[in-house]
């Protein structure tokens, strides 16, 4: 065996799930079933290739031979999803995991052996812990080498330490995975690894290119490298267990506080800002108030510590006074448990100030602002502090979106569509929230109608709005009609508004509904 | 002895230059480096002693929403923050199509019985609070929130149907005319009206001023009309 310079192969202990793209879809091992991808069978359970059913058949064929075929579609995130729980047990025994797809994973292992103090006990170790906490199947393997160690998972077999070429000498020169390359190999009579090993390198990388003499070594069992380790993501969240229960709305603020700084400095630390955070409290009854604070004030880019506590202390207050509902109601118990996650960070620029003055040209500093607001907050509320957002719409008030002070203001998909049957502007000053009632009468004493053909019963000439002297109208038009949800009978309204000018120089915005004159708008 | 020439220089800066690195151009510079009058719509400029309106002071305005949101408008658009306390019917649409950048208006329309504190600590950060007292404001919080805009340099503009008991406003600003154009017999639509507006005050501002203005005009912002003076 010539020695490789670049041999880093290192004892390597790969762990094989059979056929895992069938099992993650629900198929069981002695029922046929198989994956399709791109039209083609990709995976197949050990009943279905019993009945002839080969990797690379198309549908037909694979249901001809196997009429009982169950087919599940295709889906790799499902099968990484899947996947994960039998990563993370093999990862609590041999730390250092490299996932090479779904349903295979490689590690290095020479530490796992030394802790279980053997080959064979760390194998019926791995074996035994994935099945009783996962209930899959799996097969091991343990070799020189990440290749080597795959191939030895196929075959469940365990390969002596220096012993990995002579192991995959017979071995198919299919093993590498490279279609062409064997397809071409094989025609030019090399039909083994170990026949492939036997070439001179020098002359295979120069005949069929790197990536061939890649599969040289190999075939060899000499690995460039070995298995790079996935990275927990780090847990950023953080949790209080609140022992006794709290039940006072200010102490769990306290306490949420110093949970709040705690979460910001570890943020902090790794350059983050918290742009949505999700606040949790339990009770010790059990009962459970999860919610998300989205953060889309200006000055910073994400929440800080004192912000996160205030939106804690409106949660809590929420849900005591029953206004937040939950799927318990109002809590009966005291706080037992209390929990920030970060459920969306992105990089913390920091905030470039401006060379002069202020941010604004000397008027307003933004910060005072976002203090004086949440000062506002907590005394009323966070929905009582409100901007506007002006979209889409055809009434007076469905133009107008109130989104609370710290909530991003998005724009609705209609907002830039034309929306025929709107006001013309200039819109009015005023809105009534709630229409008032009004009279309008005709030259003559009788009330104006208007019938479902738009056709007013007579010209408008007085106008009365509750119990006001009725003053006189030198301008009108109308009807302008308004039907809204009309596919709706229990929501359908059908209105025509008018627009009025008085004699005393005032402007409104009338509609008749239904035998009735509102106010709509005031003009002024 | 010194060379003074360069500094006239710098008065002679153009104003887009200054706009373009963020320095304000209004009239009047104090020692904070701020300036010291908010801007007013030009056409109602001639209603104020100084042709703007000084930080610090308390105003009141009744009789039109317009001409509320027309001040708005002038402070927002410098840029600058505004604020309305107590006003649930004020339009948004409106105030968007008078000039008011509708993301640096906060509204707090529905304060109830808190109010007066809830004006105080806008007072704090915002150039121009509106507030719509709910119930007839006490002398103490009449007095306590004029005193907090002029600590803290900001205007207070008290609407509503109290507006004109305020003590301590320094300018009045009331509606007394208004015509509506632009609808006829049964055709056309409310385009523009003509306001007559009359500013009474104390101090420098005692003399009663009147103007016509378009409020709202073409393209739905304040325009003067026939110029006439009280």
């Amino acid at each position: 065996m010539s020695g490789n310079l670049n041999n880093r192969a290192v004892r390597t202990l790969a762990v094989w799930c059979p056929d895992w793209p069938v099992i993650a879809a629900g198929g069981a091992v002695d029922e046929p079933g198989a994956v399709l991808r791109a039209g083609r069978v990709f995976a197949c359970s050990a009943a279905a290739r019993l009945d002839g059913v080969r990797r690379g058949q198309r549908r037909r064929d694979a249901q001809s031979r196997c009429p009982e075929l169950v087919v599940y579609p295709d889906d790799p995130a499902r099968d990484a999803r899947v996947f994960e729980p039998v990563v993370e047990s093999v990862e609590a025994l041999v730390p250092g995991v490299e996932i090479v797809r779904p349903g295979l994973v490689v590690a290095a292992a020479r530490g796992a052996i030394r802790y279980y103090k053997g080959e064979l006990p760390l194998l019926a170790k791995v074996s035994a812990t994935v099945a009783d906490e996962t209930g899959y199947d799996v097969q091991l393997g343990l070799a020189d080498g990440s290749f080597a160690a795959t191939q030895a998972a196929y075959a469940a077999h365990v390969v002596p330490p220096g012993e990995s070429a002579d192991f995959l000498a017979p071995l198919p020169i299919r093993a590498l995975d490279r279609p062409d390359l064997a397809d071409l190999l094989s025609r030019l009579g090399v039909r083994t690894l170990g026949d492939f090993a036997t070439l001179p390198r020098a002359d295979v990388l120069a005949r069929f290119g790197p990536d061939a003499a890649y599969a040289h070594d190999l075939a060899h069992g000499c690995e460039a490298r070995p298995p790079s380790a996935r990275k927990a993501p780090p847990d950023l969240a953080v949790e209080m267990a609140l022992d006794p229960p709290i039940e006072r709305v200010d102490t769990a603020t306290f306490v949420a506080k110093t949970l709040a700084e705690q979460l910001h400095d570890r943020l902090v630390a790794r350059g983050l800002a918290c742009v949505r955070v999700s606040i949790e409290a339990r009770t010790e009854s059990g009962e459970q108030l999860a919610r998300s604070w989205r953060h889309g004030g200006v000055s910073t880019a994400g929440f800080s510590s004192s912000a996160i506590a205030d939106r804690t202390r409106w949660q809590l207050d929420g849900w005591l006074s029953g206004g937040i509902r939950s799927h318990h109601g109002r809590p009966t118990g005291g706080l037992v448990f209390l929990r920030l996650a970060p459920d969306e960070v992105v990089p913390d620029v920091g905030r470039q100030l401006s060379l002069w003055g202020s941010d604004f040209s000397g008027i307003g500093d933004i910060e005072q602002v976002e203090r004086a607001l949440a000062r506002v907050q907590g005394l009323l509320g966070p929905d009582a502090v409100v901007t506007a957002v002006v979209g889409g719409g055809r009434e007076l008030a469905e133009q107008v979106r109130l989104v609370p002070w710290g909530e991003p203001r998005e724009s609705l998909p209609g907002d830039s569509c034309p929306w025929p049957g709107r006001l013309p502007s200039p819109s009015p000053a005023t809105v009534l929230v709630t229409p008032r009632a009004a009279v309008v009468t005709a030259v003559d004493g009788s009330v104006v109608e208007v019938d479902e053909r738009l056709t007013v019963s007579a010209a408008p000439g007085f106008l009365r709005i509750e119990s006001r002297a009725p003053v006189e109208i030198v301008g009108w038009a109308g009807p302008w009609p308004l039907h809204v949800r009309w596919w709706d009978d229990a929501a359908a309204r059908a209105r025509a508004r008018f627009q009025v000018s008085t004699a005393d120089g005032a402007g409104w915005l009338l509609a008749f509904e239904a035998g009735r004159w509102l106010v709509e708008a005031c003009y002024d | 002895m010194f060379d003074t020439q360069g500094m006239s220089q710098a008065a002679a800066l153009s104003p887009d230059l200054l706009e373009r690195v963020g320095v304000s151009t209004l009239t009047s510079w104090d020692d904070a480096g701020a300036s010291a009058l908010l801007p007013l719509p030009a056409a109602l400029a001639g209603l104020f002693p100084e042709g703007g309106l000084r930080r610090g002071w308390t105003i009141t305005a009744s009789g039109s929403s317009s001409l509320i949101l027309a001040l708005l408008a002038a402070v927002s658009r410098r840029p600058g923050w505004c604020a309305e306390v107590g006003s649930p019917l004020l339009g948004s649409a409106a105030a968007a199509e008078a000039g008011v950048a509708l993301d640096r208006f906060v509204r707090v329309a529905e304060p109830g019985e808190q109010w007066a504190s809830v004006t105080a600590s806008l007072l704090e950060a915002i150039d121009l609070v509106v507030v719509h007292p709910p119930v007839r404001a006490s002398a103490g919080d009449m007095r306590r929130l004029t005193a907090r805009a002029r600590e803290r340099s900001a205007v207070l503009l008290v609407a509503g149907d109290w507006a004109g008991k305020w003590e301590g406003a320094m300018v009045n600003l009331r509606v007394t005319a208004q015509q509506w154009h632009g609808l006829g017999d049964g055709h056309g639509y409310l385009q523009a009206r003509e306001v007559q507006v009359q500013a009474l005050g104390r101090g420098a501002a005692a003399r009663p001023r009147t103007t016509s203005v378009w409020l709202p005009g073409a393209g739905g912002v304040v325009s003067p009309a026939r110029e006439s003076a009280a």
